[in-house]
């Protein structure tokens, strides 16, 4: 065996990663959303996407949605760790395969080209709920709302048609049905 | 109307109302209102450091010392930053701080004024939280938040960064109100099914042991009463973390010592060998586990803890049990009175064999070492130390280091807050200043730093602190010439390359004291060590003793890096046997 030259320990067995969608609601404050990312940064955890916006200008709520991986003792770390921070509510979990929970994201393409390259391109996010935002002689601004690797997949076929140019939100989550996460 | 005050004003009236006596503090220009209003708040005494870092420190100690936060005050940009190593400490150790720092004025934030920097964004990562208070009608109400997140759940550090122009506005004083629930951070969840549980799992144990932490100290005086009652009602083994040191008295028959990297055989062995862990407020430090997927591979675990984000962190747990260390075991101690009256007795014969077990181990004697005639073994220092001030209220800090595992081993502490060292974060430099703060809230009692000639020199300046106030506090500093424990890593892993790990130039440390205006003693043999103590104890002034040890001793017994707790190496007396007869020695 080669000796070790750490003070440390080796690391022991890696788990499997997961991907999990992590919904935290936070006081809007100044430096929330440094003290939740300086978190994930400073601990080593990873981060995929993030969405953040006040949902609640009352209450000075925001929502903080992230999507991120790891074993299931690291995602259990994330949570805990995160429900300590003073300005978090709650914080909720959900399993990306979760069939409860709905999961969006948005993207904007910009595609360039003759008509019938844009159209082309228009036609093939039809399935994404396309909206066509802007219109001129060389160009079309769509819209689209899917999953994340739909839209990997898209922003890759639209390539062929023109695209110049793309802009993405992170996943936002939301359960189905009439109740309401606690 | 009711009358205004000023910023700097409301700073003091919020200390006044959360009843603190004593900060630790420096002046500089952002901060200078707060200082203006000093003087108009006698029953507030301000301890004037040398360097912020000391201030955090000291603040430390008086805290862990004294059970109540610890307060500093500190100027902007380098006075905030001096700070941080403080309150990176205060949070690995779980020790409540409060540290006010000032601020450029809120129109200059962001301009790269001078002495600005981005304090809270700075110790965001080192606080369990901090406020940047742009508004004067916040203030009363967050530095009295900063107390509550300070001192509530389990304690840490808190920020709160006042900009000047703050300080000199006035508004009203908002008294403080106690709230019930703090945004739920307090975790009191455990229920009487986990006690039920636990009581079960006890019940069922042939092989058990406590593993007792800081959590313990920090729950309270109270948690160590019924911590005690626990043990001795159950009859189970009990080791403890260093920082749960004196929570249990150290030469009780059922303590095995600490556990860990340099703690004891037996109570190593005993962790890894038992069926049933019951973990009280420590937290699984890499330090205490070693080889993680072999640790303790037969047990049950059992972990008491107020805070949830430490439960399954580094070990995975059978029973979590969510609370305050002293509300777990009073209501542990209750239903197990209750359910099992005569739980002792028929539990000893449960657990006999097991305690015949742990009295093999223990013959071992890890903490051994072989003491010498001509030069002052570090061990044998202690031990002496020990020996001579243990009928004494002694209050004991360290440095980092082996001088710090030496202490610990062969220290025995039997109350708690009586032992301060810097564990977690492992600072050097953090027993002088803690000294100071400890001498502070207890002045007339014996407080010794344990030290180390390297870590020492680290925060000397603030035996110039000691000496202004007349902190009779003791430096005795193992004085072996090498930053011991990076040149016993370098021995064991390096091929005894001692690259950089001895320090070719020290100041004369008697000469030190003088030049500071305190007392130097210096003892060079071990016929001299017990009169040398004695008169270090007998003198009221503060004492820097440099006490000469072998250079080359090294801390054991030890379990190596990547190594489960069943591997140890022992120490020097089963390896040098041969060696040693001929030189003729004297075991201690």
């Amino acid at each position: 065996m080669v000796k070790s030259k750490s003070a440390y320990s080796i690391p022991g067995k890696q788990g499997k990663f997961d991907t999990h969608i992590i919904v935290v609601w936070v006081d809007n404050e100044a430096g929330v959303l440094a003290r939740v990312v300086g978190l994930f940064s400073g601990r080593g955890y990873n981060i995929e996407s993030l969405a953040v916006a006040e949902i609640d200008p009352k209450l000075n709520i925001s929502r903080i949605t992230i999507v991120t991986t790891g074993t299931p003792q690291v995602i259990d770390q994330i949570k805990l760790q995160l429900k300590k921070l003073v300005p978090v509510h709650k914080v909720a979990d959900f399993k990306r395969e979760d069939k409860k929970v709905i999961f969006k994201e948005m993207a904007l393409f910009k595609v360039v080209g003759t008509s019938s390259k844009k159209e082309k391109a228009l036609k093939a996010c039809k399935k994404y709920n396309a909206v066509v935002l802007d219109k001129t002689n060389k160009s079309y601004v769509i819209q689209i709302t899917a999953l994340r690797r739909e839209i990997d997949i898209m922003s890759k076929n639209l390539k062929k048609f023109g695209l110049v140019s793309v802009s993405r939100t992170g996943a936002v989550a939301m359960t189905r049905g009439s109740e309401v996460f606690k | 109307m009711s009358k205004l005050y000023s910023g700097a004003e409301i700073v003091f009236k919020c200390l006044e109302d959360q009843g603190v006596k004593t900060i630790f503090g420096y002046p500089g220009g952002a901060v200078l209102p707060i200082y203006d209003e000093l003087k108009n708040h006698e029953t507030i005494k301000h301890i004037l450091v040398r360097h912020e870092q000391g201030a955090g420190h000291a603040a430390e100690g008086y805290a862990r010392s004294s059970g109540k936060p610890g307060v500093l005050l500190v100027t902007s940009g380098p006075g905030a930053t001096n700070a941080v190593t403080a309150l990176t400490d205060a949070y690995m150790d779980s020790v409540p701080l409060v540290c006010i720092t000032g601020q450029v004025p809120t129109h200059l934030i962001g301009t790269d004024a001078f002495q600005e920097c981005d304090t809270t964004g700075i110790t965001r990562p080192c606080t369990k939280h901090n406020w940047l208070v742009k508004d004067i009608k916040d203030l009363s109400n967050t530095i009295h938040k900063a107390f509550e997140v300070a001192t509530t759940g389990r304690p840490g550090p808190v920020l709160v960064d006042i900009p000047k122009d703050i300080q000199f506005q006035k508004t009203n004083y908002k008294k403080y109100k106690k709230q019930k629930k703090l945004n739920g951070k307090i975790h009191n969840q455990f229920n009487q099914k986990d006690i039920d549980e636990l009581i079960k799992l006890m019940r069922k144990a042939s092989k058990p042991i406590f593993y007792t932490g800081g959590g313990v100290i920090n729950s309270g005086p109270k948690a160590s009463e019924l911590l005690r009652e626990i043990v001795n009602l159950t009859g189970f083994p009990i080791t403890s973390t260093l920082q749960g040191l004196g929570s249990y008295p150290g030469n009780d028959n059922q303590f095995l010592g600490m556990l860990g990297m340099h703690g004891s055989y037996e109570a190593n062995n005993a962790m890894y060998h038992c069926d049933l862990m019951i973990n009280v407020g420590a937290r699984f430090d890499d330090r205490i586990t070693g080889k993680i997927d072999e640790f303790s591979p037969k047990s049950k675990k059992v972990h008491i803890d107020i805070d949830p984000s430490s439960i399954n962190k580094n070990v995975k747990v059978n029973l979590p049990i969510v609370g305050d260390v002293a509300k777990v075991l009073s209501s542990t101690i209750k239903t197990l009175k209750k359910a099992k009256p005569n739980f002792a007795k028929s539990n000893k014969q449960q657990i006999s064999k097991w305690w015949e077990t742990i009295q093999k181990w223990r013959s071992i004697k890890s903490f051994d070492f072989v003491n010498s005639t001509n030069s002052i073994k570090p061990q044998y220092a202690v031990q002496r130390l020990y020996e001579l001030t243990k009928n004494k209220e002694t209050y004991i800090t360290t440095e980092v280091g082996q001088h710090q595992m030496w202490a610990a081993q062969h220290y025995k502490f039997d109350k708690p807050n009586h032992w301060m060292t810097s564990g977690g974060l492992g600072t050097m430099g953090y027993g002088l200043p803690a000294a100071v703060g400890v001498q502070v809230a207890h002045p007339n009692k014996l407080v010794i730093d344990i030290a180390g000639e390297a870590s020492v020199l680290m925060t000397m300046q603030e035996m110039s602190t000691a000496i202004q106030y007349g902190l009779p506090i003791k430096i005795f500093i193992l004085n072996n010439e090498y930053m011991g424990m990076v040149r016993q890593w370098q021995e064991l892993l390096h091929e005894k390359n001692y690259s950089e790990s001895y320090t070719a130039a020290l100041p004369d440390f008697v000469k030190l004291a003088e030049a500071y205006g305190c007392v130097g003693i210096r003892a060079t043999t071990p016929d001299e060590l017990d009169d040398k103590i004695i008169e270090m104890i007998n003198t009221d002034r503060p004492v820097i003793f440099d006490c000469l040890v072998d250079k080359e001793e090294n801390c054991f017994p030890m379990i190596p890096s990547g190594k489960p707790h069943n591997q140890m190496l022992l120490g020097a007396k089963d390896q040098k046997e041969t060696k040693i007869s001929k030189k003729g020695k004297t075991l201690v």
